[in-house]
């Protein structure tokens, strides 16, 4: 089966600032992989590039089958991504940035509906806009557009960033139910322990390129990484 | 791409109906803008008369800006452009579906600046037909223009300043045309030409536009 994602040597160069400069990195289909490193190591960057919205100026870079370099606007459908800021219209209320995401997609209304089902979101706060939400329903809200998108490939980037206990345990959850119907998901975060929790593998980045690997099995196949 | 028009278009329409930016701010502002040309003109009641077409298509066009930048401010919030790019929808159905709602929204200051310049200015309307054909044909254009041009400015740090800069001479064709075509209506007076001429004047802008708009849209909103 082809992986969900394969990079090879891969390399972003955003103007001349190498932001990936050397990723090697395979995820099976269904699997959780954690990516860890410190701050400007180039994980947003990995994310980014994975979803299809930073070009790939190096190397080799495969997401579904798609190859990055040469098609990577038709990834786009295929994968979420969950980015600090949500991605929702301030001036909507929750039910219509979900409906609004939902169909989109060209899911139903009843996938909106579901989604906020699922996250506690179809009471009082369903006609609260987004602007007015605390960091903690923001962060639900966002999570609930992934699950009404019902998309093959998660990318969330700190999903865990800035929610009490019971938020990241419904982030967890939520994570570990979409592993469970068969998507595939990358989880950047600064809790390691907690997406490694999540995660059957983690992968560490340092100035743009993979350094270790740690897990079940290795990130990448050693003589496989050579080939550009 | 029809159906991803209709969903941004109604999406955009939620939002001034929730944010009610256009009713609060903008049509004050065009009214503003009538009052100011009163005041400057009215010692002479004739040139505010004649000039009254020339008034009220500026004071549309300098609408049409406003409208054009929040617009695209809907979209500028961090992460939601991405989102955008990562939805799956259809390029060309997000450019005219936010040409769509700019359009329409015009449309309606464009009835409120009519009645404004009957009640400001004493006109007698002569033609409210001819007007009407006039801002059908017009608003669409400064719409797709407006939409194009924001999205290129949406990218730059400087979008605020630039996007005027941009706009306001691509949409001259369009007040000369306009003012032309509704003179006979507004101001009583005609320049010679028919005014058909400049209805397909303003018709070829809006359909060329458009079909840019169409096509150039996906790669601008890339770099936006």
């Amino acid at each position: 089966m082809v992986p969900a994602v394969r990079l090879r040597s891969a390399v972003c160069l955003l103007g001349r600032f190498p932001a990936l400069a050397g990723i090697d990195l395979d995820v099976h289909r269904g699997e959780v992989v954690a990516v860890e490193g410190p701050n400007g190591a180039g994980k947003t960057t990995l994310l980014r590039v994975l979803a299809g919205l930073a070009p790939v100026t190096g190397g080799h870079a495969e997401v579904l089958g798609i190859d990055l370099r040469t098609a990577r606007r038709r990834v786009r459908t295929k994968v979420a991504l969950l980015s600090p800021s949500g991605g929702l219209y301030d001036d909507l209320t929750v039910a219509d940035n979900l409906r609004f995401w939902a169909r989109s997609a060209g899911r139903p209304p009843s996938a909106a509906a579901d989604a906020m089902s699922r996250l506690g979101l179809d009471g009082r706060l369903a006609d609260v806009p987004a602007a007015r939400l605390s960091t903690g329903q923001r962060r639900r809200t966002a999570l609930a557009v992934l699950l009404a998108r019902d998309s093959e490939l998660w990318l969330l980037d700190e999903p865990h960033a800035g929610l009490d206990a019971a938020g990241r345990d419904l982030v967890d959850e939520v994570v570990a139910g979409a592993a469970r119907r068969g998507a595939t998901v990358l989880i950047v975060s600064h809790e390691l322990e907690r997406a490694a929790a999540l995660a059957s593998r983690t992968a560490s980045i340092v100035g743009g390129r993979t350094t270790a690997a740690a897990g079940r099995e290795p990130l990448a196949d050693p003589e496989a990484a050579g080939v550009a | 791409m029809w159906r991803d028009a209709l969903l941004v278009a109604g999406k955009d329409l939620r939002i001034e109906g929730r944010s009610h930016v256009a009713l609060n701010q903008v049509l004050p502002f065009a009214l503003l803008v009538l009052v100011l040309f009163a005041f400057a003109l009215d010692p002479d009641r004739g040139v505010l008369l004649t000039a009254a077409a020339g008034l009220y298509w500026l004071a549309v066009l300098f609408s049409a800006l406003l409208a054009v930048q929040r617009s695209q401010a809907i979209e500028s919030g961090e992460g939601t452009r991405d989102a955008v790019r990562l939805s799956g929808l259809d390029p060309a159905g997000v450019f005219l579906g936010k040409a769509g709602a700019v359009a329409l929204q015009l449309l309606v200051l464009e009835v409120l600046l009519a009645v404004g310049v009957v009640v400001l200015y004493g006109v007698e309307p002569a033609g409210l037909g001819l007007l009407a054909v006039t801002a059908l044909v017009a608003t669409p254009g400064m719409a797709a223009a407006g939409t194009l041009y924001g999205v290129i400015a949406a990218g730059l740090r400087v979008r605020e300043t630039l996007l005027p800069l941009l706009l306001l001479p691509v949409l001259a064709p369009v007040l000369i045309a306009a003012t032309r075509a509704s003179e006979t209506a507004l101001s009583g007076v005609s320049s010679g030409v028919p005014a058909g001429s400049w209805l397909a004047l303003l018709a070829t802008f809006t359909v060329v536009y458009l079909g840019f708009g169409v096509v150039a849209f996906g790669p601008l909103l890339e770099d936006a």
